[in-house]
C-alpha cells in the first residue's frame, strides 16, 4: 500500500481520533479537519438550555481535544466553519419536520450534506484524495456489481450504517471508514495504545445540537432566537374512526408510537398512531393499530445496485435501534420505493429513514413518507 | 518543507539583534525597575532607554509614553480611560475588535457612541467625522493603518477636525509602526497605541503615547509604575526588545526600507492580480492616501478563503483571511464588508502582509503557488464552476 493523502473528519472523540492514528501509523499523509457547525453557546440563556455545553460535538473542549490528539500524533490540524450551511441543511429542516409533526434525523443531513459533501470538497481543495471518518461502517469496492459498496461494520452493536444511506458512489470511492472491523473495546485499546488523551472520554449518543436530547426545549429557543415562536399546532386528539377524545398542545409533541403525556385516559392504554399535519389530529388507537405492513419512501438512495430491476427481497430497518425485518422493494417511479413487510412493523414514523439490507450489504434507502 | 511566513499583520518574529538585546534581562539584569538598590537601578535605565527609543519612532517625549501588555490593552486605556457615561465617541466601522468591541462595550455602559462609515476603498472620510461631533463629543477614535487592507486613514485631516472641535484623538497605530514615519504631533492625536510585536518585538508588550496634560483614568490600579498610568511591574525584557525594535523601525524608515518593502508587495500583488477573477481590496497601492507597504488584501472569486489559507499552509505559505482573532469566525469580514464587499466576496479574500524577514525568492516562491491552488479549489468548488459554465 502506498501512502495516501487523507483527510480525517475528527470530532474530539475516541473513534475519529483512533481513525487519524491509526492511519497516520500506516504511515499515510494525514490531515486534520475539524467542522465547526454549530456554536454550542449560541442559545445559553433561552429557558430551557444550559449556560455552557461541555463534551459535546462543536464545543470548544471537542476542537481542545482533536487539536491535542493532532498534536500527539504529529498532523497538521485544522478547523473548518460550516455554521451556515449546517443551519441551513440540518438545523432548520429538523425544526421543519418537528412542526409538521415527523421524528426527523438530522445525523443523515448532516452525513449527506456536510460531511461528506462539504467536507469532501474542502479536503480535496486542500490536496487529500480521501475522507476517512471514524463511523463503524464499512466500505468496499464489487467487482460483481462494478459498484462501491457500503456494508455493516464488525461490530454490529456500534451499526452507523443507518445514518449513511444517502452517499452516492462519487462520495463512497473517496471514503474510508477505518473502524469498520473493529469493536469499539479495540478502538479504546488502540486509543490508549497511541497515548491518546481522549482514550477514556464517554460517546456521545444524542444528537450534536440539541442539549440533554430535550428537542422541545431547543425547538423553543431556537425560534425565540429567530424572533418567532411555536406557531399554534395544537388541535383535536382523536380515534382512528374520527371520535374526539379532546385537545392537544401542538402535533410537535408527538411522534409516533408515543404513550406517555398524550393527556385522555380511556381504559386500555393509548399510543399515538398517526399525527395528520393537515388537519392538526393526532390520531391515536391501540398498539394492535400502530403496526403496518408497508411504507413508501422517497428521496431513494441506491448504493449496492443501480436502479431496482423488479421487487427484491431484503431485511429493511426504519429506525437506528431496530433490528431489520423481511420486505420485499419495488420501485414506484424515479427515487420512490415501496416497501411491504412479511410480518407488519411497529410505529413507523414519517420523517425517519427506511434502509434496506441484504445481508450486511446496504442495498440503499429513502425517506419514510407514509405507512399503511 | 520551505516555510514562508506572510502573516506578519498577525504577528511578526522576533528580530535577532531584539532578542539580543532582550537576552541579559532574563538573567544578569533581573531586577525590579523600581527597587532602590543597583539590580533595580539596572533595569529601570533599561526601560527609559527603551521609552526613549519608542518616543523618538512616534516624534514625542519620553514621559508621554506608557508601557502597556499590548495593543488591546492601549486601546483599551485610551478609550475606557476618557469616556464616562454620557459622552459621545466617535470612531469607524473598520477598527479592529480591541477598538470596536471596547465600543461597544462603553455603549453598554451607558455612552453614546457612532461608528462612521467608510467608502469602497476603505476610507474614512473626514468629513464623517466633523459632521458626527456633537456637544458631548469626548473622543475620536480612528486607526492609522487598517490591519486587514494595509488602508491608511487620513488621520491628519482627522486629528484637525477634534483639534477644532476640542476634542481627544486617539489613533490605533498598531498595523503602521515601523511600516510609515509616524509623528504624533503632525497627526494631532493625544492618544496613539503601538504593539511590540507587530513591529519585530515580542508578543505582551505595547504602549500607549499619550500627549502631555491628557487626564486619563487608569485601568489598573497598584503601585505607581508608569507614572500612575498603569500600575504593575514592567514586563523589562518586553519593554526593552519594543525599545529595540522601535529603534531599528526608525533606522529602517530613514533608510528606506518602506521603499524596499512597497516594492516587493507590488510584484507579489502584480502577479497574483493576473490570477482571473481576482482583485485587491482597498484603495490602490499608488494612490494618495495609500496603503502600509507591507500588506496586499485580495479576493479570488468562487473559493473559500478558509480552504485556500489551509491548502497553502500545507504547501507551506502561511497567510491569513483576515485578523488572526477572528479565525473560526462565521462572519466575513466586517472590514471587507463594511467596504462593500458581498458576503462571498469577503470570503473569498485574502490577505497577505510582508515583514522584515521576507526575501524576493520568498515572493516568488508565493508567485509560483498561489495561482496553482486558486485553479485547484476552483476546479472542486461547486460554486465557480456553476458561474463558469454560465458565462
Amino acid at each position: 500500500m502506498f501512502p495516501e493523502t487523507i483527510a480525517v473528519a475528527m470530532s474530539g472523540g475516541v473513534d475519529s481520533s483512533t481513525v487519524a492514528a491509526m492511519l497516520r501509523a500506516e504511515g499515510h499523509n494525514v490531515i486534520g479537519l475539524t467542522m465547526q457547525l454549530w456554536n454550542q453557546r449560541r442559545l445559553a440563556g433561552h429557558e430551557g438550555m444550559p449556560e455552557s455545553v461541555q463534551g459535546r460535538c462543536c464545543s470548544l473542549d471537542d476542537v481542545y481535544d482533536a487539536r491535542r490528539v493532532a498534536e500527539t500524533i504529529g498532523i497538521p490540524y485544522y478547523v473548518v466553519n460550516h455554521e451556515e450551511r449546517f443551519e441551513r441543511e440540518v438545523v432548520r429542516p429538523f425544526v421543519e419536520e418537528y412542526l409538521s409533526g415527523r421524528t426527523p434525523i438530522p445525523c443523515s443531513l448532516c452525513n449527506n450534506h456536510l460531511k461528506f459533501d462539504q467536507l469532501l470538497i474542502v479536503a480535496r481543495q486542500i490536496g487529500a484524495e480521501k475522507v476517512a471518518t471514524g463511523h463503524y461502517a464499512q466500505v468496499a469496492w464489487s467487482e460483481q456489481n462494478s459498484r462501491w459498496l457500503l456494508k455493516r461494520p464488525a461490530d454490529k452493536a456500534k451499526d452507523q450504517t443507518y445514518f449513511l444511506f444517502g452517499l452516492t458512489q462519487e462520495q463512497l470511492s473517496r471514503t474510508l471508514f477505518p473502524l469498520g472491523g473493529m469493536t469499539k473495546p479495540e478502538v479504546r485499546e488502540l486509543a490508549r495504545k497511541h497515548g491518546l488523551v481522549i482514550a477514556e472520554k464517554p460517546d456521545s449518543q444524542e444528537i450534536c445540537f440539541v442539549p440533554g436530547g430535550d428537542y422541545k426545549a431547543f425547538l423553543d429557543a431556537y425560534l425565540s432566537e429567530q424572533g418567532s415562536a411555536l406557531p399554534d399546532a395544537a388541535g383535536e386528539m382523536v380515534t382512528s374512526d374520527g371520535r374526539v377524545l379532546g385537545e392537544h398542545s401542538g402535533v410537535h409533541n408527538f411522534t409516533v408510537g408515543q404513550r406517555k403525556g398524550l393527556g385522555v385516559a380511556t381504559g386500555s392504554p393509548l399510543y399515538v398512531i398517526q399525527i395528520k399535519n393537515e388537519t392538526r389530529q393526532v390520531v391515536v388507537g391501540k398498539d394492535e393499530q400502530l403496526y403496518s405492513r408497508t411504507l413508501r419512501a422517497r428521496r431513494v438512495n441506491l448504493i449496492s445496485v443501480a436502479k431496482l430491476p423488479g421487487p427484491m427481497r431484503v431485511a429493511v430497518k426504519i429506525r437506528h435501534k431496530h433490528q431489520p425485518a423481511p420486505a420485499v422493494i419495488e420501485s414506484e417511479g424515479p427515487d420512490q420505493v415501496l416497501v411491504t413487510f412479511d410480518d407488519p412493523q411497529r410505529a413507523i414514523s414519517p420523517g425517519q429513514a427506511a434502509v434496506f439490507y441484504d445481508g450486511d450489504v446496504v442495498v440503499g434507502g429513502g425517506w419514510i413518507e407514509s405507512s399503511s | 518543507m520551505q516555510r514562508v511566513y506572510f502573516d506578519n499583520n498577525a504577528t511578526t518574529p522576533v528580530l535577532p539583534e531584539v532578542f539580543e538585546a532582550m537576552r541579559p534581562y532574563f538573567g544578569e539584569h533581573f531586577g525590579n525597575a523600581s527597587s532602590i538598590h543597583h539590580h533595580g537601578q539596572e533595569t529601570r535605565a533599561a526601560v527609559e532607554h527603551a521609552r526613549e527609543s519608542v518616543a523618538q519612532l512616534l516624534g514625542c517625549r519620553a514621559s508621554e509614553v506608557v508601557f502597556t501588555s499590548g495593543g488591546t490593552e492601549a486601546d483599551n486605556l485610551a478609550i475606557f480611560g476618557l469616556a464616562q457615561p454620557g459622552d459621545h465617541v466617535i470612531t469607524s466601522t473598520i477598527e479592529h475588535h480591541a477598538v470596536l468591541n471596547g465600543a461597544k462595550h462603553l455603549e453598554e455602559k451607558g455612552c453614546e457612541v457612532t461608528y462612521v462609515p467608510v467608502d469602497g476603498r476603505g476610507l474614512v472620510d473626514p468629513d464623517d467625522v466633523r459632521r458626527a461631533l456633537r456637544p458631548n463629543t469626548k473622543l475620536v477614535t480612528i486607526m492609522m493603518a487598517n490591519n486587514e487592507t494595509g488602508v491608511v486613514q487620513p488621520v491628519e485631516e482627522i486629528g484637525k477636525v477634534a483639534a477644532e472641535a476640542d476634542v481627544h484623538f486617539h489613533t490605533d497605530a498598531v498595523q503602521a509602526a515601523g511600516k510609515i514615519p509616524i509623528d504624533v504631533n503632525q497627526i494631532g492625536c493625544d492618544l496613539l497605541t503601538i504593539s511590540g510585536h507587530k513591529l519585530h518585538a515580542p508578543q505582551g508588550v505595547g504602549t500607549l503615547y499619550v500627549r502631555k496634560g491628557t487626564r486619563l483614568e487608569p485601568m489598573l490600579y497598584g503601585g505607581r509604575h508608569e507614572r500612575s498610568r498603569r500600575a504593575g511591574t514592567e514586563n523589562v525584557p518586553g519593554i526593552v526588545g519594543l525599545g529595540k525594535a522601535a529603534e531599528l523601525a526608525s533606522v529602517g524608515l530613514r533608510r528606506g526600507d518602506d521603499t524596499k518593502m512597497a516594492a516587493m508587495r507590488d510584484r507579489l500583488e502584480r502577479e497574483l492580480l493576473a490570477i482571473e477573477s481576482s482583485g485587491v481590496n482597498g484603495a490602490a497601492a499608488s494612490s494618495h492616501p495609500t496603503r502600509v507597504p507591507n500588506t496586499t488584501n485580495i479576493y479570488f472569486d468562487g473559493i473559500e478563503g478558509e480552504a485556500l489559507v489551509i491548502a497553502l499552509d500545507l504547501k507551506g505559505l502561511a497567510v491569513s483571511t483576515g485578523a488572526a482573532c477572528s479565525s473560526g469566525a462565521i462572519e466575513p469580514s466586517h472590514v471587507l464588508t463594511a467596504m462593500g464587499l458581498r458576503p462571498e466576496q469577503a470570503r473569498s479574500s485574502i490577505r497577505f502582509s510582508l515583514g522584515k524577514q521576507n526575501t524576493a525568492a520568498e515572493v516568488e516562491f508565493a508567485i509560483g503557488l498561489v495561482p496553482e491552488t486558486v485553479a485547484r479549489l476552483r476546479e472542486l468548488s461547486p460554486v465557480y464552476q456553476r458561474a463558469a459554465t454560465s458565462r
